[in-house]
């Protein structure tokens, strides 16, 4: 129980870090759209990408895809399994 | 094409269920000035727009609404989950919850079905441009009223960021009608 706790906690927190991620991209994409050349926005857009294709890939892997692009690792399909946002 | 990622934009939490409030909270579901209007507006006007800075703009907020709208769906079933008989007659939700139980579905808070008539595509991009700045506005005039209607804090810091949100796309808005009447000026289109 402590152990599943745990697990909960870790998928918890690294899906929070995933939506800091997505959201600083997100509201820079917005940026960018009205100003393609802004080299710092650019070069902020191009790190945080990067970090998030890598946690996403440790994510997916331990709980599980969160779109159905994503490579389900495991044999059988954790997509419909991790609990939906509403149930949360 | 769209593609669904299973997470919510931001976390959506709530300290106790609260029918009154789910109730009020509807109105950003399906209510003139809700998400599922500034999404279809937005989704919609795109395709006239002349300039790839606004057809990006329009396409990347109007998916973000898409986003909104599960969060506002997430938090009316929060806040409805669990009601009992009582609290959902003393809070008006009788006939709704005849109806569709504790599923959002899209109506206002008066129970006026969602319409399209609630969105606008003129065709033009400056037209639209000045619509959707004052749509941001009207939706975050929508979120102060909802956030004075509550004394749960959670419930409070989901709808502050919300509410944040229709600041920074009337922001982008703004610049994307300032590039398409650079571009109308310097071009006579009609």
């Amino acid at each position: 129980m402590i152990r599943r706790n745990n697990l909960i906690n870790e998928e918890h927190l690294m899906l929070l870090d995933i939506q800091k991620l997505e959201f600083a991209i997100y509201d820079l994409a917005l940026f960018l759209d009205t100003h393609p050349n802004d080299p710092a926005a650019l070069y902020r857009h191009k790190m945080l990408t990067e970090q998030l294709m890598q946690l996403k890939h440790v994510y997916e892997a331990n709980f599980g895809i969160m779109s159905v692009m994503g490579h389900e690792l495991g044999d059988t399909w954790r997509y419909i399994d991790s609990p939906w946002p509403w149930d949360k | 094409m769209f593609i669904y990622e299973k997470k919510l934009q931001y976390p959506v939490r709530v300290s106790n269920k609260d029918v009154r409030m789910a109730k009020a909270v509807l109105n950003q579901y399906g209510g003139a000035d809700g998400e599922a209007s500034a999404s279809m507006n937005y989704l919609t006007q795109r395709f006239s727009m002349p300039l790839n800075e606004t057809k990006g703009l329009l396409t990347d907020i109007g998916t973000e609404e898409l986003g909104h709208m599960e969060m506002v769906a997430t938090l009316f079933k929060k806040l409805i989950q669990g009601a009992t008989r009582d609290e959902l007659i003393a809070a008006g939700m009788g006939g709704y919850y005849a109806n569709h139980e504790t599923c959002p579905f899209l109506l206002d808070s008066d129970g006026v079905p969602w319409s399209a008539k609630y969105t606008q595509a003129k065709g033009d991009p400056v037209a639209d441009l000045y619509n959707d700045m004052a749509a941001e506005q009207k939706a975050r005039a929508t979120y102060e009223g909802l956030i004075v209607l509550t004394d749960d804090p959670l419930v409070k810091d989901t709808l502050r960021w919300l509410r944040e949100r229709e600041i920074v796309h009337f922001q982008r808005f703004g610049e994307g009608l300032r590039l398409v009447e650079e571009y109308a000026s310097n071009k006579r289109y009609f």
